[in-house]
């Protein structure tokens, strides 16, 4: 057998991507030089994407970088963050539009990643932060004003709320965040958040579930 | 080897330098061998309450910098043979505080002693990281109002995660809530939150209520530490503490407003 003459194969590859956060290509050009002098070696030949999303389309002249940065020996290979005119002019210049892996893959959930469960077994103290990726959160204690419990799932509070709780962190509306006693800085249903005041013109300080119903949030009191 | 107990609060003002003395103080005089360290650098202030400032030669700094050795530096108690404090340097800046330099010198200590205790300064800064990472116990001061309680919080967060103990994954430091300068007639006004809020909120044992009294400040001024002083409120409630310490169960007191009696009625307090 002998090998195809053409095949086609995925690869990923580690590029250098210069943000721009500058439109003015002479204020630009001035800070790249300064980066040169200071590592020539890591430039040279070195194939770049440019990350346009903080310029303005309207007033980059996207050529004229482009030749600027060739005159260095910078290659260009692709741009991103591009939309509109910068990305047709993109492609007139024979720069394709790539997307970052993370700008394609954080699009709507492609399948729904198995959830468990993260358990805390102590007070979530002010300045302390817990993630529950993929998970659940069950505490073991209470959540301190200035504290933050953050879930892709539920959050599950047995003690005292009195921090920031933010189930669904990814967008599931059937998140929920059970307190035994709810006096919380905010509580947020995937993105969907009330701040003390609400939180306390809606339940009376004990035990409590809230949950997401249609786009309002609701608190309801737990059996007792 | 010695048990390394830091006095911190996150907040400053609270009673850490005042509460260090007193129970470095009262462990001493119960026949344990104590070292009292103040890593308050720049500031100096447990020489002053503990009444040797007269005597400061060497500073902890010294002693890290290798410019004097731990014998030359500590300062033998006038009152009790049992009790040497370690003092700051008032000149220097905060960054002497090396993890290696304060280790090393805890170490050296630790042979020698049955408690090192560590005066925090306030914040969570270098100095007070310093002060508490090596702590096997933590003692947190904190006054009984809001924004206390929260400092105390956020320092026991820190205890949880920034200590040796932590780091290594060893037995969690032990902590005691120390809740200072209480005056339950202002609780009952509702200007400061009560003993009951306060533990509640931060869930540790609570090792001691020392009530707001006008002996403190005149033990400070007369470089005493308040705990001598055992007509006092505020020292009998500082001896409860050490007690509990030592793990005795001694009931809390100075918790309830005191009943007035006629005279002190008509003259005042
Ligand atoms: N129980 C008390 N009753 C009355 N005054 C007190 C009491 N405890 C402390 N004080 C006073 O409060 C002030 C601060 O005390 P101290 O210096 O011990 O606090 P600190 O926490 O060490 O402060 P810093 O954070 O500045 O180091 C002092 O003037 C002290 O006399
Ligand atoms: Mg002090």
């Amino acid at each position: 057998m002998h090998k195809a003459v053409l095949e086609l194969k995925g690869s990923s590859f580690t590029l250098s991507v210069l943000h721009l956060n500058a439109d003015n290509i002479d204020v630009l050009l001035q800070e790249l030089d300064k980066k040169l002098a200071q590592a020539p070696q890591f430039f040279q030949n070195a194939p770049l994407v440019l990350n346009l999303a903080a310029v303005n389309e309207k007033t980059l002249d996207l050529a004229q970088l482009k030749q600027a940065l060739i005159a260095r020996k910078l290659f260009v290979v692709g741009v991103t963050g591009v939309q509109g005119i910068l990305a047709a002019t993109a492609q007139e210049l024979g720069l394709p539009v790539i997307k970052s892996g993370k700008e394609q893959f954080s699009k709507p959930a492609a399948k729904a990643p198995t959830r468990t469960t993260k358990i805390v077994k102590q007070t979530v103290r002010s300045g302390q932060q817990v993630y529950a990726k993929d998970a659940d959160l069950v505490v073991f204690g209470a959540v301190s004003n200035g504290a933050e419990v953050i879930a892709d799932g539920s959050i599950h509070i047995h003690g005292t709320l009195r921090g920031k709780a933010m189930a669904g962190a990814q967008g599931d509306n059937n998140a929920i965040i059970i307190a035994n006693t709810l006096s919380a800085e905010l509580v947020s249903i995937a993105g969907n958040y009330w701040l003390s005041d609400s939180i306390q013109a809606h339940s009376n300080g004990s035990g409590a579930c809230v949950r997401l119903d249609g786009e309002s949030l609701i608190i309801e009191s737990l059996p007792t | 080897m010695a048990q390394i107990i830091v006095v911190t609060s996150g907040k400053g003002g609270v009673g850490k330098t005042t509460s260090s003395a007193a129970i470095a103080t009262g462990l001493a005089l119960k026949g344990h061998k104590t070292v009292v360290i103040d890593f308050d650098i720049g500031l100096r202030n447990l020489d002053l309450i503990m009444g040797c400032e007269r005597r400061v030669v060497y500073d902890f700094v010294n002693v890290i910098n290798g410019e004097a050795n731990l014998n030359q530096a500590l300062i033998k108690d006038k009152r009790c043979d049992k009790l040497f404090v370690l003092p700051a340097s008032q000149t220097r800046d905060k960054d002497a505080l090396t993890k290696e330099g304060v280790g090393k010198v805890l170490e050296d200590l630790s042979k020698d002693f049955d408690y090192i205790l560590c005066d925090s300064p306030a914040g969570i800064e270098t100095g007070a990281m310093m002060a508490l990472y090596f702590a096997d116990t933590a003692i947190v001061t904190t006054n009984p109002e809001v924004s206390s309680v929260r400092d105390s919080d956020r320092i026991l967060g820190m205890l949880q995660s920034r200590s040796r103990r932590a780091e290594q994954s060893l037995e969690p430091v032990k902590e005691f809530l120390l809740l200072t300068r209480y005056a339950p007639n202002r609780v009952k006004t509702g200007e400061m939150l009560s003993v009951e809020d306060v533990k509640e909120i931060l869930a540790i044992p609570l090792l001691g209520v020392i009530p707001e009294s006008q002996s403190v400040l005149k033990a400070s001024n007369s470089g005493v530490p308040v705990i001598v002083d055992q007509q006092s409120d505020a020292g009998q409630a500082y001896s409860d503490a050490v007690a509990r310490l030592l793990g005795d169960e001694v009931p809390l007191r100075f918790v309830n407003e005191e009943k007035k009696g006629i005279l002190k009625r008509i003259f005042g307090s």
